[in-house]
């Protein structure tokens, strides 16, 4: 409890602001993204055209690998943080979040479905 | 946690949660204005997520047409990927200068910026010019219409981030590194880097998963 109330009562910070570094140490930062988002990418690129892995693992591959590189880019590039300074940035991120997963995932699920209960076309056609 | 011990604090905790917040007034504009544009930038991926859906759904639809992977040439895709990749590093040395208010670095980094992203622009007029001329516009299949317009939608905001970036580089010129110009800039660099983000996303999912199956 003490600890608590005497809890900084500093600003947050703005997204894509970095808290106070040497313009050395910020270059660096981008420097470690750059690199890692370049990694990322040529893993990417190297699984889909290769036969080297089991096949069905490389969707699944690609989707971790794509968030992978999402996230190296928050991190690094629009320096979203878990420190309390960043909460505001990190929920609205997190709801924004969770409208994409819905759209993209319920529009999937629902028109997988659709598909999957519809008889063919020729067959409704014959009914009439 | 008794009643004496709170009365103190009655207006640094309304709620008598136990915490004494100590309220530092409204926050300087910078936040105001970069936290407004972050929320604009989460509702454009939403609205970017609706045509990855509307993608997801169709991609399987080409109407005896082309699949993706008769159509997809990886080669080009990497070059575009790299070349986002290192303007977003190069945005991100001119955000750097600006706050440092170095105009040479800052100039530098504008200008390597704003050329990758034309040649990105370019890179993929030429995709989708050629095409088109093969028959496969946006008309031929829902595959396609979709396909057109999920990376056409990204192109234009490329198109729009290299315009505003032209205009930034002019207002540095013209004003100099003002409070408000550094502003602009600030969303200037969240909305490329943003760009960027989505850019994985495109060619993940519509370039590497389309070419597989």
């Amino acid at each position: 409890m003490s600890d608590q109330t005497h809890m900084p009562a500093g600003h947050d910070l703005a997204p894509g602001d970095e808290e106070q570094h040497s313009v050395g140490a910020r270059i660096l930062g981008y420097v470690v993204g750059l690199v890692l988002a370049l990694l990322l990418t040529a893993t990417s690129f190297f699984i889909a055209g290769t036969d080297l892995v089991w096949q069905p693992s490389i969707p699944v591959a690609l989707i971790v690998l794509a968030i992978a590189q999402m996230g190296v880019h928050l991190v690094f590039f629009l320096h979203i943080t878990t420190g309390p300074d960043n909460t505001n940035n990190v929920l609205a991120l997190a709801f924004g979040l969770l409208v994409v997963f819905l759209v993209v995932g319920g529009s999937v699920w629902i028109m997988a479905h659709l598909n999957a209960n519809m008889p063919p076309m020729d067959q409704i056609m014959m009914r009439q | 946690m008794t009643m004496t011990a709170t009365a103190g604090h009655a207006h640094a905790d309304p709620h008598h949660i136990g915490v004494v917040i100590e309220h530092p007034g409204p926050a300087p504009k910078r936040i105001v204005t970069a936290y407004g544009f972050w929320i604009f930038l989460l509702s454009d991926i939403v609205m970017f997520s609706c045509f990855f859906a509307a993608y997801a759904v169709l991609v399987g639809q080409t109407a005896d047409g082309p699949k993706g992977s008769e159509i997809f040439e990886q080669g080009n895709v990497a070059i575009e990927t790299v070349c986002l990749l290192l303007s977003s590093f190069t945005c991100g040395m001119a955000s750097i200068a600006a706050d440092v208010r170095n105009r040479f670095w800052f100039y530098l980094g504008m200008a390597v910026t704003c050329v990758l992203g034309l040649i990105f622009l370019v890179l993929e007029f030429r995709e989708f010019a050629d095409l088109i001329v093969r028959g496969y516009g946006p008309s031929r299949s829902a595959f396609l219409t979709a396909f057109f317009s999920l990376v056409g939608c990204h192109g234009l905001h490329v198109s729009a981030g290299v315009l505003w970036l032209l205009t930034m580089t002019a207002q540095v010129f013209a004003k100099g590194f003002r409070a408000d110009i550094l502003r602009r800039m600030m969303c200037f660099a969240l909305f490329w880097h943003a760009l960027d983000i989505i850019w994985v996303a495109v060619f993940s999912v519509v370039y590497l998963l389309g070419s597989g199956t």
